[in-house]
């Protein structure tokens, strides 16, 4: 079985990504990202986790009524990505532009065998990504993320708190223990798959320097189309 | 990467083929899986109808099941069909959560409960769709490692030109039957022949693997429904309650 998620790509584009728990704020540097490689002249691409128009009513069915098991949740989600993969991330990838996800295929190993599933079977099942150029993944104490979550008076969401699990009605108390394993497989994920690890407990600004400096790593300058040589 | 867990023969029925469910432990559970597998416009559903009159006559609770028929997917799946956003990936991958919703919700809780399932259609319709549309075979049978092995899998077995006078006489070729998806050409009735002769071969190719028992689809409906209840019977053996 070919396994591209661990196979080096041949586009010219980048893949760049983005994973950690809610509240690591890995969007807000994601965002930062994004603003200083479009100034420097590069076209740059986002998607984020679980956006597919495809799956969208499915999902919002399943979540209305609970009725998703982790089996069910895991794979709407890897039709999701499926279908973003083959419209929104590969062509912008083979036109050499830079793809920046938010969450990636290492959300869907942290959190799918935190619900009790097969660790194996979902690295199998998602062995059809293409494998990001550099993905990065902002390592945050629970404590520091239920802080920033509460303080932006974000009420924690059903699946997101892991309720569905049934370990608690609290659903801070939830949110702490089902993000705790999460956070455990994300742990082994770095290792395993050569994520880089940024510590998101750090300043917004120090945070978004070392993130830019592994991304320059990875990138050309963009071609300057007004530069005239005399 | 461990090759021996997915969807493979050798399993012993009532068992998860591969990896499984962890979180759901279905040891000794006293129900069946009896499933019906065949191409399109073979006959399956009259089959499963006269059956199911058979064995509740006979005393067994039964529980139906269908492709495509989970009330989570469903809708998802017919605007996806009706617009044309499916590739082949998405295609398989939404089966599949189909298939997951009826197994954990309908297929497992009738198995715990003593009913004979009847699955009209079970796994092996989206692996031999998804070969013949290119998939990688051995990423299909992890994907489907999830499944439970069936203890009987019949399946109906006919030829491409005969299937075709077939579904002609019903109504006619239906799109996604015909595999326009695959975009061969706007030649309806060659695509249909085309595309349902690589699926039986792609049956055919698993019916070893599997365990498939063959039954001649082009014998009359009584034919085939007394040979089905024949098998079945005997494997029901002595335990039917209709029994005095």
């Amino acid at each position: 079985m070919l396994n591209t998620l661990i196979t080096p790509h041949n586009y010219p584009g980048k893949l760049f990504v983005v994973e950690g728990i809610d509240g690591s704020g890995k969007t807000t540097q994601l965002g930062l990202l994004a603003k200083w490689l479009t100034a420097a002249g590069h076209r740059v691409f986002v998607t984020e986790w679980n956006s597919s128009a495809l799956v969208k009513a499915a999902t919002k069915t399943g979540k209305k009524k609970n009725a998703l098991t982790p089996m069910t949740f895991s794979l709407l989600h890897a039709t999701d990505f499926a279908d973003r993969l083959l419209y929104k991330i590969i062509p912008p990838l083979k036109a050499g532009m830079i793809v920046l996800a938010d969450r990636y295929t290492y959300t869907a190993f942290s959190r799918d065998v935190a619900r009790g599933v097969d660790k194996q079977w979902v690295r199998d099942l998602y062995s059809f990504a293409v494998q990001p150029d550099l993905a990065v993944y902002f390592r945050v104490p629970i404590d520091v993320s239920l802080d920033r979550l509460m303080a932006r008076r974000v009420k924690l969401k059903f699946y997101e708190a892991g309720m569905d699990m049934g370990w608690s009605s609290n659903p801070v108390e939830s949110f702490r223990l089902f993000q705790s394993k999460v956070l455990s497989e994300y742990d082994s994920l770095v290792n395993e798959f050569g994520l880089s690890v940024i510590d998101a407990s750090g300043s917004i600004t120090d945070q978004q320097r070392v993130f830019r400096d592994m991304v320059s790593r990875s990138i050309e300058p963009p071609a300057k189309a007004h530069e005239v040589k005399s | 990467m461990s090759e021996d867990r997915g969807a493979h023969g050798g399993v012993t029925p009532g068992h998860y083929y591969g990896h499984g469910l962890p979180y759901l432990s279905i040891d000794n559970y006293p129900g069946r899986i009896i499933a019906i597998e065949g191409t399109d416009g073979i006959g399956r559903s009259t089959q499963i109808r006269l059956l199911r009159e058979w064995l509740e006559v006979r005393g067994y609770g039964v529980v139906e099941t269908g492709w495509t028929r989970s009330p989570l997917m469903q809708p998802t799946i017919e605007i996806a069909k009706s617009s044309n956003t499916l590739n082949k990936l998405t295609f398989t991958l939404l089966y599949a959560c189909d298939f997951a919703d009826r197994l954990e919700k309908e297929i497992i809780p009738a198995l715990k409960a003593g009913f004979i399932v009847l699955a009209d259609r079970y796994i092996f319709t989206a692996i031999a769709r998804a070969g013949v549309r290119g998939i990688d075979r051995e990423w299909i049978r992890q994907l489907y490692g999830f499944a439970i092995a069936p203890h009987l899998t019949f399946y109906l077995k006919i030829d491409a030109d005969a299937l075709a006078r077939r579904v002609l006489e019903r109504g006619g070729m239906d799109y996604w039957e015909s595999g326009m998806d695959m975009k061969a050409g706007d030649d309806i009735y060659e695509n249909f022949r085309t595309y349902q002769r690589q699926l039986l071969k792609e049956y055919a190719s698993m019916a070893d693997e599997f365990g498939f028992r063959m039954l001649d689809a082009k014998k009359s409906v009584n034919a085939i429904q007394d040979e089905l209840r024949r098998q079945i019977g005997e494997f029901l053996g002595s335990d039917s309650p209709g029994r005095m």
